[in-house]
């Protein structure tokens, strides 16, 4: 099992380390996988997490300039780690001006992701810092909890609002409740809203547009049918929310959401070379 | 300073005025001393024949209190004096303002011991020197909730600087960050080639606060937000002076000295020892542990990696954690009459109180959570023994002063 990367080009270092850092800001350990071609940031919904769930894929070929990989074994050639995005983050923040940064899974003492960053000086030799992240080889037989999730059955798919302004609204409210309920129709509103003894705060949103999701097999989802005005609405936990909305460092092309009523909020981040699905289930 | 202890000592003498503080663990101390020149006017003891020098000790807080907006100072007081009215048991400091206002502080003082750090630099095997810029740069890199940093001589004459993981259990759970510089990026290097110390890099950040200065043509006049942590590094870089590194052993003091025309700047800090060296020499033990950087670094970071896998490198015979962080010296040296600074060699009591920490968020305490001192070197002289169990007061003696070396008494009477 090997894997060994490397990125020169400044502007890929810096957007890798973007995701690294919304990464770090949605879970403290996560799951890395690597495949010949992608590199996936894997939360699965266990009862830990609050029953969030994130799933982030990346084309190599956007960032590296090298990048070398070897499965477990040749049928299976995939890597899983279990490692702190934190770390990974940390390890990064300071290579914004670096000549070359190295990423190698090495197993001295215990399997970890060395991080070698080249640094310029003015001496003749770079300055090089290498970061040991340690990180855990998650067996074959493991594999199965870190399968995709597949897109639920919603009953409203609505573009959001610009993150930005969401980010904000979430967090005054933050600071009144702890939940958050967020409900959308298929005419492009979306409103949000908190509710406590002492007041009741929704902001609403219009003209937010609703994706065309193209149905499988032409059999008509349940969204389809819907009344355009009536609402999904899901209550969820809003600090998940903030997590998400403050994790994102640059807009993306294509934000969405998808909101199964009462059960799972679906969000959809999509940028030119990134993926990022979120999934937040509605509070009881 | 403020950020190493709570007491600020005064010590006006013949080269200067100092102002020196030690922390409550006796593990790190520093001392800023002001040469007359820096002052418009410098007058080191009272007007009797005898002249006699009087050290005193204030609450840090107090003291920067008075300094408390450094902006509007800046631009409101044309010019500072710092009084020391025995009699009255207060020490003045008077700030002269625009408008003819004048802000009279009195803070009271103590009388108190001298407060040396037991440090020669040069009995130091190594020394580095390198603008702070370098330093600076080279510490970014680590969190800045880092306790321990190693400081070792590797191969080739790289430098590095590496994270410190107490033991081989949270190796598997804690991210190691090793930096390499390369000789060439320091003014001066003159280290024994293996050597290394452990140190703790929050007090080499957060020591010495900038203090202001009041004298016109003073070569330290940045503007800087006040209490923010400034690092020792963050001084040096902004007075442009070169930081230089003076150490020895595991287990002795690491010196870092900021020199120039009118300040000379020391800050002392704790070791950690190795139990293993002993008082063996560094090269014995210290050459195999360090990973031989390949000399292609630049070109070839690939090789440099397989090199450090492939290298003699054994982290389990690293430093290994020491119950205490012992400041002891050996002996006491010759005091050396043109240095007021650097005399002798004493212990700095590490005595602590079980639920002290040396640096905070450290579980570690000088001298042991709970466990026992370590028996006493039988090279030590007789008199270190004594710092153990309470201090020795030496009649106010002003400059150098024999082997009768003594640190501040703690006032708190902890041991």
């Amino acid at each position: 099992m090997r894997f060994r990367a490397k990125i020169v080009d400044l502007a890929c270092l810096n957007h890798f380390s973007r995701v690294i850092n919304t990464i770090a800001k949605l879970a403290k350990t996560c799951t890395l996988r690597l495949t010949v071609s992608k590199l996936y940031f894997i939360l699965a919904d266990k009862v830990a997490n609050g029953g969030v769930s994130l799933w982030c894929e990346l084309c190599q070929g956007n960032f590296f300039d090298e990048f070398q990989m070897e499965g477990v074994a040749a049928e299976h050639n995939e890597i899983y780690l279990e490692l702190v995005p934190e770390n990974l983050s940390r390890a990064l923040k300071t290579a914004q001006s670096a000549k070359a940064v190295k990423i190698k899974l090495t197993n001295k003492h215990c399997p970890c992701l060395r991080v070698a960053v080249e640094l310029p000086s003015i001496s003749s030799s770079s300055r090089i810092v290498t970061h040991d992240i340690p990180v855990g080889v998650i067996p074959r037989r493991l594999w199965n909890d870190f399968r995709e999730p597949s897109v639920p059955d919603f009953d409203v798919s609505i573009y959001l609002p610009v993150l930005k302004t969401m980010k904000s609204v979430v967090e005054r409210m933050k600071n009144l409740s702890n939940s958050i309920v967020i409900e959308a129709n298929l005419s492009g509103e979306m409103n949000l809203k908190i509710e406590t003894d002492l007041v009741s705060v929704t902001t609403h949103f219009k003209d937010l547009g609703n994706p065309p999701w193209a149905s499988e097999d032409g059999c008509q989802s349940s969204a389809q049918d819907r009344d355009l005005e009536s609402m999904a609405e899901a209550r969820i936990d809003i600090k998940k929310l903030q997590q998400l909305l403050a994790g994102q460092q640059v807009n993306p092309t294509k934000a969405l959401c998808n909101i199964v009523s009462k059960r799972i909020v679906h969000f959809i981040l999509l940028h030119e070379d990134v993926s990022l699905q979120y999934f937040i289930p509605a509070l009881a | 300073l403020s950020r190493i202890g709570d007491e600020l000592y005064l010590e006006p003498g013949g080269s200067g005025l100092s102002l020196r503080t030690v922390n409550s663990s006796r593990s790190a101390f520093a001392s800023f001393l002001f040469a007359p020149l820096f002052f418009q006017l410098y007058e080191a003891g009272g007007p009797q024949p005898d002249r006699e020098l009087l050290r005193c000790k204030v609450l840090m807080k107090s003291f920067l209190g008075v300094f408390r907006s450094l902006p509007s100072l800046e631009k409101t007081v044309w010019k500072g004096g710092i009084l020391l009215k025995p009699r009255a048991s207060r020490l003045v400091v008077q700030l002269h303002c625009k408008y003819g206002v004048t802000k009279t502080h009195n803070l009271a003082f103590q009388e108190c011991e001298q407060l040396r750090g037991g440090f020669d630099t040069q009995r130091c095997a190594s020394s580095l020197c390198a603008p702070a810029r370098v330093l600076a740069e080279a510490v970014v890199h680590f969190p800045q909730t880092l306790a321990e940093v190693t400081l070792g001589a590797g191969g080739g004459g790289k430098i590095s600087l590496r994270n410190y993981v107490e033991d081989e259990a949270e190796l598997s759970k804690t991210m190691v960050t090793e930096l390499w510089l390369a000789e060439d990026e320091f003014q001066r290097v003159a280290v024994t080639p293996g050597s290394r110390i452990t140190f703790c890099l929050k007090e080499f950040r957060v020591s010495p606060a900038r203090v202001p200065s009041s004298s016109p043509g003073s070569p330290l006049s940045p503007p800087q937000p006040p209490y923010c942590p400034q690092g020792l590094l963050t001084f040096a870089e902004a007075s442009n002076l070169p930081l230089t590194i003076h150490y020895d052993m595991p287990g002795r003091p690491v010196v870092f000295t900021l020199d120039d025309a009118v300040l000379e700047v020391h800050l002392v800090l704790a070791t950690l020892s190795d139990p293993e060296s002993g008082l063996q020499p560094p090269t014995a033990n210290g050459a195999a542990h360090l990973p031989i950087p390949s000399d292609d670094f630049a070109d070839d970071l690939e090789s440099y990696m397989i090199a450090m896998e492939t290298s003699a490198y054994e982290e389990g015979s690293g430093v290994p954690p020491s119950p205490t962080f012992p400041l002891h010296t050996p002996c006491p040296a010759e005091s050396d009459p043109e240095e007021e600074e650097e005399e002798e060699e004493e212990g700095a009591v590490p005595g602590t109180p079980p639920h002290k920490k040396v640096c905070d968020g450290h579980g570690r305490c000088l001298g042991g959570g709970g466990q026992a001192q370590p028996p006493p070197d039988p090279h030590l002289s007789p008199q270190f023994r004594s710092l153990f169990f309470g201090s020795v007061l030496t009649p106010g003696t002003p400059g150098p002063a024999p082997t009768q070396e003594v640190l501040a008494e703690d006032s708190d009477g902890e041991y």
